[in-house]
C-alpha cells in the first residue's frame, strides 16, 4: 500500500496546482525511498530514464525551427486564404478530414501527423480560418475552443487508427505481453478486434466537430442579440 | 554502419537548444536571463552527450532543471515578431510554395518509412532501422525542410534558430515534462507499484460476474494510464492482474478480444489524464492556450464515450467468439 505514496503526491500536486516538474520529481522521489531505494539510485535512474526517453522531446525540437520559419513568413495566413476560398468548409469539418486522413494513414503505419508539424502550422490555422470565413472575428474564448478540439483531432486519429489494419508497436507489445503468459494470438486477430472502436472513435469525433460548429455559431450570435 | 541514427539527431537538438541558451544569456533585456539560459543549455547537455555521460550525474542536472522551474527562473519576453501585415505580404508573395517545406515533412515519412529504411550499400544503411524509423525519417524531414524553406524564402539562416528559439520558449519547461513523465512510470515499475493497484482491484470488486470483470478490466486500464500517462505500462500489469484471471481463465473470454480493446481503453485514460504530457499538455503550451487543460476539456466526451462503447463492445464479443 504505502508504494501508492506517488500517486497520491501526483494527485496531490496537480489538484494544489504546484509546478508539475517538481510534482513529479517529488513523486519519484518518495516512490524510490518507500521501495528501498538510495537517494542516488534514484537520481541514476531518473537520469537512465531520461535519456532513453529523448525521442519524446526530440521530434517537438527539431521542428520548431521549421515551423518558426514558415509561420515568419505566413504559413498560417496562407492556410488561412486557401481555406476562406473552399466554400463548403467549417472548423469541424476540417478537422473530421484531418481525422480520417490521420485514422487512415497511421493504419498502414505511416505517421504523417504531430502536434508541432501539422496540428499548429496547418490544422488549428485552417479550422479558425474556415470559422472565421463563416462567421467574421471571433471571441478569444472560442478560437481557443477551436485550437483545443484541434489538439484532440489529432490525438483522436492517432490513438484509434494505430491498433488496425497494420500490426505496430502496440500490436507487438499486446503479443508479447500474452505469450509471456502462454497465450499465443495472431496478429490479424489483434487488429482486426481494434476495427470496431476505430469507428466508434470516428463517429464520436463527427458528432464533437459538429457540436464545435454549433458552439462556433452560437459565440458569434449571442454578443450581436445583446445588442 | 548506419549513416542516419537517431544521435545524429540528438545531436542536431542539441546543437540548436544550444544556440538558443546561448541566444538568451546574450540578451540583456531577457526578464529571466540567466535561469532561462542555464535551463535550455543543460537541456541541450543532456541531449548532446546523453549516452556517455553517467546516468546519475543526468538525474543531479535534472534536479537543478526542476529546481530553475519550480522557482520560478524561467520565462520569456514577449518578443515582437514579424507583424500581421508582413506575414500576409509574404504569404502572398510565396504562394501556395510556402506549403512545400511543410509538407515535406509527413512526405519524408511516408518515403522513410516505406522506402529509404530499405536503402543500403553493402553494410552501409542510409537509416538506422533497428530503432524507431518513423521518429528518424520525420527527422530527417525536419532538417531538410529547413534547407528548402531557406532557399525558398532567401531568409538568413540564423533566421529558423530564431524563430525556433521563441516557440522553444513559448513552451517553456513544459518540454521536458514527458521525459520526465516517463522516467517516473520507470521508477513506479522498478518500485512494483503495478501489482499493488491490480491487487487492490482484483480483491474489492465481485468478478465473478462476467460483466462486472469485463467492466472492471476496462476500467482499470483506464485508471491505471491516468495514474501513470501511458496505456503501454498499464497493460501489462492490469493484463495480468485482472484480465487474464478473471476474464480469459474464470469466465473463458477469448484472449484477442480481450487484449485489443483493453488497449484502446488504455488510450481513453491518455485522452484525460495530465501524465501524458506530450499528447495534452505539450500542445496546449504549443497552441498557446491559456488553459493549459484545455485539450484534456476538450477531450472528456470522446474519451468518456469511446470508453463506454469499449465496455459494451468487450461483454458482446469477448465470451461469444
Amino acid at each position: 500500500m504505502i508504494k501508492l505514496i506517488g500517486i497520491l503526491v501526483v494527485a496531490l500536486g496537480f489538484a494544489l496546482r504546484f509546478n508539475t516538474l517538481l510534482v513529479v520529481m517529488v513523486a519519484g522521489i518518495a516512490t524510490g525511498l518507500v521501495a528501498g531505494m538510495s537517494f542516488n539510485e534514484i537520481m541514476e535512474l531518473f537520469g537512465k530514464y531520461f535519456v532513453e526517453n529523448r525521442y519524446m522531446t526530440l521530434t517537438v525540437v527539431l521542428m520548431l525551427p521549421i515551423v518558426g520559419l514558415l509561420e515568419r513568413y505566413g504559413l498560417r495566413e496562407r492556410a488561412e486564404t486557401i481555406i476562406r476560398r473552399t466554400k463548403a468548409a467549417t472548423a469541424g469539418r476540417v478537422l473530421i478530414f484531418y481525422t480520417a486522413v490521420r485514422q487512415i494513414s497511421i493504419a498502414f503505419g505511416v505517421n504523417i501527423g504531430g502536434h508541432a508539424p501539422m496540428v499548429r502550422p496547418l490544422v488549428s490555422p485552417m479550422a479558425e480560418g474556415a470559422a472565421r470565413a463563416r462567421h467574421g472575428d471571433l471571441p478569444a474564448k472560442t478560437s481557443e475552443s477551436i485550437r483545443a478540439h484541434a489538439a484532440a483531432a489529432e490525438n483522436i486519429g492517432n490513438f484509434f487508427g494505430e491498433d488496425t489494419v497494420f500490426a505496430v508497436g502496440a500490436v507487438l507489445l499486446i503479443q508479447g505481453t500474452l505469450h509471456a503468459q502462454g497465450y499465443d494470438v495472431g496478429l490479424w486477430a489483434l487488429s482486426l478486434w481494434g476495427i470496431p472502436t476505430a469507428l466508434v472513435a470516428f463517429g464520436l469525433l463527427v458528432w464533437r466537430a459538429r457540436v464545435l460548429d454549433r458552439k462556433i455559431a452560437q459565440s458569434v450570435a449571442k454578443p450581436e442579440a445583446e445588442k | 554502419m548506419k549513416l542516419l541514427s537517431l544521435e545524429v539527431f540528438y545531436v542536431i537538438a542539441g546543437v540548436f537548444l544550444l544556440l538558443v541558451a546561448a541566444g538568451i544569456a546574450a540578451d540583456r533585456a531577457h526578464p529571466k536571463r540567466w535561469g532561462s539560459a542555464l535551463f535550455w543549455g543543460l537541456l541541450a547537455v543532456t541531449f548532446l552527450t546523453g549516452k556517455s555521460l553517467p546516468p546519475v550525474v543526468v538525474g543531479y542536472l535534472m534536479l537543478v532543471m526542476v529546481a530553475l522551474a519550480a522557482t520560478k527562473q524561467m520565462g520569456f519576453a514577449d518578443k515582437a515578431g514579424a507583424s500581421p501585415a508582413e506575414r500576409t505580404a509574404s504569404a502572398d508573395r510565396l504562394g501556395n510554395w510556402i506549403f512545400l517545406p511543410a509538407l515535406l515533412i509527413p512526405g519524408t515519412a511516408v518515403v522513410g518509412t516505406l522506402l529509404l529504411s530499405k536503402l543500403h550499400w553493402g553494410d552501409w544503411w542510409l537509416l538506422d532501422s533497428t530503432n524507431n524509423v518513423t521518429v528518424t525519417s520525420v527527422c530527417l524531414g525536419a532538417v531538410v525542410a529547413v534547407g528548402m524553406a531557406l532557399r525558398l524564402t532567401g531568409a538568413r539562416s540564423i533566421v529558423p534558430v530564431g524563430e525556433g528559439g521563441r516557440l522553444v520558449e513559448t513552451i517553456g519547461w513544459a518540454l521536458i515534462l514527458p521525459q520526465m513523465l516517463a522516467a517516473l512510470g520507470g521508477i513506479f515499475a522498478k518500485a512494483g507499484v503495478g501489482p499493488v493497484v491490480a491487487d487492490l482491484a482484483a480483491h474489492a470488486l465481485p468478478t465473478q460476474f462476467p460483466f462486472v470483470a469485463v467492466v472492471a478490466y476496462c476500467l482499470g486500464m483506464a485508471l491505471f494510464t491516468i495514474c501513470m500517462g501511458n496505456a503501454f505500462a498499464a497493460f501489462p500489469v492490469i493484463t495480468l492482474g485482472i484480465g487474464l484471471p478473471f476474464i480469459v481463465q474464470q469466465h473463458h473470454g477469448n484472449p484477442a478480444i480481450m487484449a485489443a480493446i483493453g488497449m484502446l481503453s488504455g488510450y481513453c485514460g491518455t485522452l484525460l489524464t495530465p501524465m501524458a504530457a506530450n499528447f495534452n499538455l505539450v500542445p496546449a503550451m504549443l497552441l498557446e492556450l491559456r488553459d493549459k487543460n484545455a485539450v484534456i476539456k476538450a477531450q472528456v466526451p470522446l474519451a468518456l464515450s469511446i470508453l463506454a462503447a469499449n465496455i459494451g463492445l468487450m461483454y458482446f464479443c469477448v465470451y461469444r467468439f
